[in-house]
């Protein structure tokens, strides 16, 4: 964009027209592994400079409540990838951790899958 | 603040589009369900000619993710609703990755939309149920029409359901823990000499 030119380019309906790498400088490769269903919390430290995008992303991941990676990702409206990136730069700068959790996903563990169906069951 | 490990499991909902895989997500979670996209850029599209998508340089692959807490019992099922074309398949790879079994959403009306997210579960011998979603206009068939149609064996259970019905998607859930369970049994006994 020419300097000088401050206009604000928004569409009503496709939202703020800024790429959504962006907000990343580019990056297309979290630095480290997350899953979808990996559950990010807050720590409780906030860095000074935050920029906008970050804010909105450690804003939701609770200090007492942690939040999934495609739950963050659909509330913040941005692609899986780039919410996954933004989410490595919190951790690694100390404002948001991994929670604990584990994935089950042996579908030959009976004990699991008797403890989900009881479960569903209760619902 | 909970202590303990949570327990996570994946379950997919899987078909064609329009099929009500949105509508069932949101009846099953206890959470507004979120539709998050992920940006694709052309170097991880396959070409599709008759779509015109090699054209493009980015698709946006859109999916609902959902989320019900079994408290008493640590485990949180968490529910992804999937893409349902075929050239997306790349994108289910990564989401079926570590899931526990699959729902496939089928409307009657378009049964072959369904022919992917089958062949897809077969091959990666994920277990499955077939879910007929009940559109008040359209005609009924009865389970053993949609099995013959769909080429699926005799041990796939297939079901009818409202999507947006939450005890019937609870109902078609239990189907599918109940049919993996069996399934289980049974490659256990195969498994003794």
């Amino acid at each position: 964009m020419p300097s000088g030119n401050h206009e604000t380019w928004f569409d009503d309906a496709a939202g703020p027209l800024v790429r959504p790498y962006a907000a990343t400088n580019g990056r297309t490769e979290p630095s480290r592994e997350l899953d979808l269903v990996s559950r990010i919390v807050a720590t409780g430290y906030v860095p000074e400079n935050l920029d906008l995008q970050h804010t909105e992303v450690l804003q939701l991941c609770h200090p007492d409540q942690s939040a999934e990676v495609a739950e963050i990702a659909g509330r913040v409206r941005l692609p899986i990838m780039v919410t996954k990136v933004l989410l490595c730069d919190l951790i690694e700068c100390g404002a948001a951790a991994l929670a604990d959790a584990s994935l089950h996903d042996d579908a030959s563990n009976l004990a699991v899958l008797q403890e989900v169906l009881k479960g569903l069951h209760a619902l | 603040m909970r202590s303990n490990t949570v327990r996570q499991v994946k379950i997919l909902i899987a078909g064609g589009f329009g099929v009500g895989k949105t509508t069932a997500v949101g009846a099953l979670s206890e959470i507004r369900p979120v539709h998050t996209e992920e940006v694709l850029t052309a170097a991880s599209i396959p070409t599709d000619p008759l779509t015109g998508v090699e054209d493009k340089s980015s698709t946006t692959v859109a999916l609902d993710f959902g989320r019900i807490t079994m408290a008493d019992l640590d485990f949180v099922v968490y529910l992804f609703g999937t893409p349902g074309q075929e050239r997306f398949w790349f994108m289910w790879d990564e989401l079926a990755t570590g899931v526990l079994g699959a729902v496939v959403l089928v409307d009657t009306r378009r049964l072959a939309d369904s022919f992917p997210a089958v062949d897809f579960f077969e091959d990666r011998r994920i277990g499955f149920v077939v879910a007929v979603n009940e559109f008040p206009d359209t005609a009924r068939y009865d389970a053993e029409e949609v099995r013959h149609a769909l080429q699926l064996g005799p041990d796939v259970p297939i079901i009818h359901c409202d999507a947006r019905e939450r005890e019937s998607m609870k109902w078609v859930l239990i189907t599918l823990l109940t049919h993996l369970i069996d399934r289980a049994k049974r490659r256990r006994a195969q498994a003794l000499p």
